[in-house]
């Protein structure tokens, strides 16, 4: 399957601090991808690579087989919905638009108009006015009548309260379907992604922690509980671990079952499974690719 | 066009996944005849719209429900029901029903309370499941 | 991009061009009003013989609203960078809106050539407008003032001809590249203001004498080219200063004796032969000292070396800075499309 996101070895450095280092990744098309972390891992660096709104300091990316912001045509397959939904508080929202129309060729003025007038949204109001869900949907908007490829958002519902977040991802779910989009989506919040995601990225201190469709991941991520042990397997990846004196606790990640009959084994919640990954583990190699 | 008949839910805390919820809820409607042969069933595009959820997620439900025999895709125009659950009503399952009745009895004179049975039952009908996928 | 560009700068239009619309009818109003007075005076200032003081006479006449003309065109340019060029990109950074527009199916380099482009044009155009108006409206004052006030003195130079479209332009620029770098919209502002103000002072005092070799000559001190002469008590030395030639740009200015070496006037003089003469009675007093102070001076060997630019230059050196102020101005452009290219983010 092609690959809508190539990443070798990508890495950005910011004077001293790495915000992104040795990231590898190949992100097949089709999906929406979850991209998720905790604050300041690398999640917002990684899209600004994507979108080519900043350079990479070491390795390579490539999003649907070009370079990012390398002419008008590379743009024009990638739209990209920024932190905040960056909006000219100055323009009405037909006015952002016609700047829609007038700056890209592939414009679909009707889907544009369409979901405007969808969406309550008067087209001489002007954006400055407009409330946080309310411009985060008229990003969304400029975004899909673009009728890109692919689909960046970077934590577009953070801001917005619960029912703006609702109203938000139905508006995407509903485009997805509608376009046939490929859709990379962050957040600092599992629940989000829950729902939308079938390909996760867990990205933790700079580093990609794991990366696979969510079936898999779910499928072959356990939680283990029994009696106190201190070594597992070697075909049982630890992701996380904790011990009482008598009772040891794992997350491993394994492709067999599980044959001790030792352990109770349990099925993990893809909130569980992140948080697993967050939580600092020295001895864990630093990427598990699954496809 | 048909207007669709029924209207899904989404659980987010029942630890079910959000596919098998769709086909339990479809299994469901034809079970209580609410969902009748060739009534149309929501659009991906209208599923998505209204729960937030994945299209594949709705896509992959919707497969499984044709590969059950209960649905069949009508390409450009939608999915519709093929086959009823309705005739295999409660009703229908008598024996199964009494033998159930029975073994109730015998938990309770051996002094299990509600929960008690309810787990005897969850693990052992897990287990079993988990054999058969084995 | 040139509707956003000109949806964008529709407010800052306004303003410059408002403002120089309320100034052209201004201009319009008195203009001929001028011209008619100085076309009067000329007449009746032929026939009686008297032309030199009825043109410096006219000229201090009118200096007020001229001198204020005069400020608006030196301002502008600065005003234009201060107002159109710092914010050009620093208000998209600021408000994040580089992260909306980037991302549209235009590249980063079309996207500034148009902005810088479109908005440089119309503050060249503006600066032109301006200083036409202005030209058409002060050439009586002009022409009056050609041995007070030239036009090729540094206080008018800069607002007549094409200069100040050359200024508009480096200012513009100034204030892009400004912004660029510093990304903030007030830091930008007051970097262009200072550095700006710099190359307008910079400029006439180092830059323009030299932009085309200067002419010097030594000359006879008389009574048509004296332009000051003054006692200063506490170093006991005279001063001289003469005009080199009528429409010129005196740059420099030294008393010179008999052997050529640079030396001044014996104060003596000042109270001796350069005393100013009693005057006539009913007469007013006669301008300047009188004839034998000249005289007297030319008998001592004392001479006035000067360096200057003839009133002839006047276009060369119009030419000469604007060229200059293009090639500046196009430098920074590629600075500021290189910065936006590679650095910003």
């Amino acid at each position: 399957m092609t690959a809508v996101i190539q990443a070798r070895g990508l890495g950005k450095k910011y004077g001293q601090r790495w915000a992104l280092s040795e990231c590898t990744l190949d992100i097949p098309a089709g999906r929406v991808v979850g991209l998720v972390g905790p604050n300041g891992a690398g999640k917002t660096t990684l899209l600004n690579l994507a979108v080519g709104q900043m350079q990479p300091t070491a390795g390579s990316i490539e999003v649907l087989g070009g370079r990012p912001a390398s002419g008008p045509e590379q743009l024009a397959k990638v739209g990209y919905v920024a932190q905040d939904a960056p909006t000219y508080a100055g323009l009405s929202v037909g006015e952002h638009l016609r700047l829609g129309a007038r700056l890209n060729p592939r414009w679909d003025d009707a889907v544009a108009r369409e979901r405007i007038g969808r969406l309550g949204l008067e087209p001489g109001h002007r954006a400055g006015k407009l409330s946080g869900g309310q411009r985060a949907q008229l990003a969304l908007t400029l975004g899909i009548a673009k009728r890109p490829e692919l689909l960046i958002l970077d934590e577009p519902v953070a801001a917005l309260d619960p029912l703006a977040r609702r109203e938000f991802l139905q508006g995407l779910m509903e485009a997805v379907a509608e376009h046939s989009l490929s859709v990379v989506l962050s957040s600092h919040l599992v629940s989000d992604l829950e729902r939308t995601c079938d390909y996760l990225i867990v990205l933790v201190e700079s580093r990609v922690q794991v990366a696979g469709d969510v079936d898999d991941l779910l499928a072959t991520h356990h939680r283990l509980t029994g009696p106190r042990k201190d070594t597992l397997p070697q075909d049982q990846h630890v992701v996380s671990e904790s011990h009482t004196d008598r009772q040891s606790t794992y997350v491993v990640r394994t492709d067999g079952r599980i044959h001790d009959p030792a352990w109770t084994v349990g099925q993990l919640g893809l909130e569980d499974l992140v948080l697993a990954y967050m939580t600092p583990a020295p001895s864990r190699p630093t990427l598990e690719a699954i496809r | 066009m048909e207007v669709p008949v029924i209207e899904f839910h989404l659980d987010t805390g029942s630890g079910v996944s959000p596919y098998m919820q769709l086909v339990r809820q479809v299994r469901h409607a034809l079970r209580l005849d609410l969902l009748r042969v060739g009534e149309q069933l929501p659009t991906v595009k209208d599923v998505v719209a209204r729960l937030a959820i994945n299209p594949n997620t709705v896509l992959k439900a919707y497969r499984e429900l044709e590969r059950d025999g209960l649905v069949a895709p009508r390409p450009g125009v939608g999915t519709f029901v093929t086959r009823t659950l309705a005739d295999e009503s409660l009703t229908a399952h008598g024996p199964l029903r009494t033998d159930l009745e029975r073994w109730l009895a015998k938990a309770r004179l051996a002094g299990l309370d509600d929960e008690s049975i309810e787990a005897l039952f969850m693990t052992t009908f897990r287990s079993a499941r988990e054999e058969d996928i084995a | 991009m040139i509707w956003l560009t000109l949806r964008q700068f529709r407010v800052q239009a306004a303003a410059v061009f408002g403002g120089l619309a309320v100034l052209g009818v201004f201009l319009a109003a008195t203009g001929p009003g001028l011209a008619d007075d100085y076309g009067r005076g000329l007449a009746s200032c032929t026939a009686q013989h008297n032309c030199d003081q009825f043109g410096s006479r006219f000229f201090s006449e009118h200096w007020g609203n001229y001198g204020v003309l005069v400020a608006i065109i030196i301002a502008l340019p600065g005003l234009i960078g201060v107002f159109w060029g710092a914010p050009l990109i620093t208000r998209e950074l600021e408000t994040g809106t580089h992260r909306l527009v980037w991302n549209q199916s235009i590249t980063r380099t079309r996207w500034l050539a148009v902005k810088l482009g479109l908005v440089g044009l119309s503050a060249m155009v503006a600066a032109g407008i301006a200083v036409l108006a202005l030209s058409w409206w002060a050439d009586p004052l002009d022409k009056a003032g050609v041995s007070e006030q030239p036009r090729i003195t540094p206080l008018l130079f800069g607002a007549h001809g094409v200069v100040p479209i050359g200024y508009a332009g480096l200012a513009f620029v100034l204030g892009v590249t400004a912004g660029v770098l510093t990304r903030r919209t007030l830091p930008a502002m007051a970097i262009t203001l200072a550095v700006f103000a710099a190359v307008q002072v910079v400029t006439p005092l180092w830059i323009r004498p030299h932009l085309v070799p200067p002419k010097s000559a030594t000359v006879t001190i008389t009574q048509q080219n004296l332009s000051q002469m003054t006692l200063d008590n506490g170093a006991d030395v005279m001063e001289v200063q003469t005009s080199a030639a009528p429409g010129a740009w005196t740059i420099e200015n030294r008393t010179v004796d008999a052997s050529g070496h640079e030396a001044a006037l014996p104060p003596s003089l000042m109270n001796g032969a350069c005393a100013p003469a009693p005057p006539e009675a009913g007469h007013e007093p006669p301008p300047g000292p009188p004839e034998k102070c000249f005289t007297e001076i030319a008998r001592l060997g004392f001479k006035q070396k000067v360096v200057y630019q003839p009133a002839d230059r006047f276009w060369l050196l119009q030419w000469a800075e604007t060229g200059l102020f293009a090639v500046l101005a196009l430098g920074l452009s590629g600075l500021c499309f290189y910065w936006t290219r590679r650095r910003l983010s």
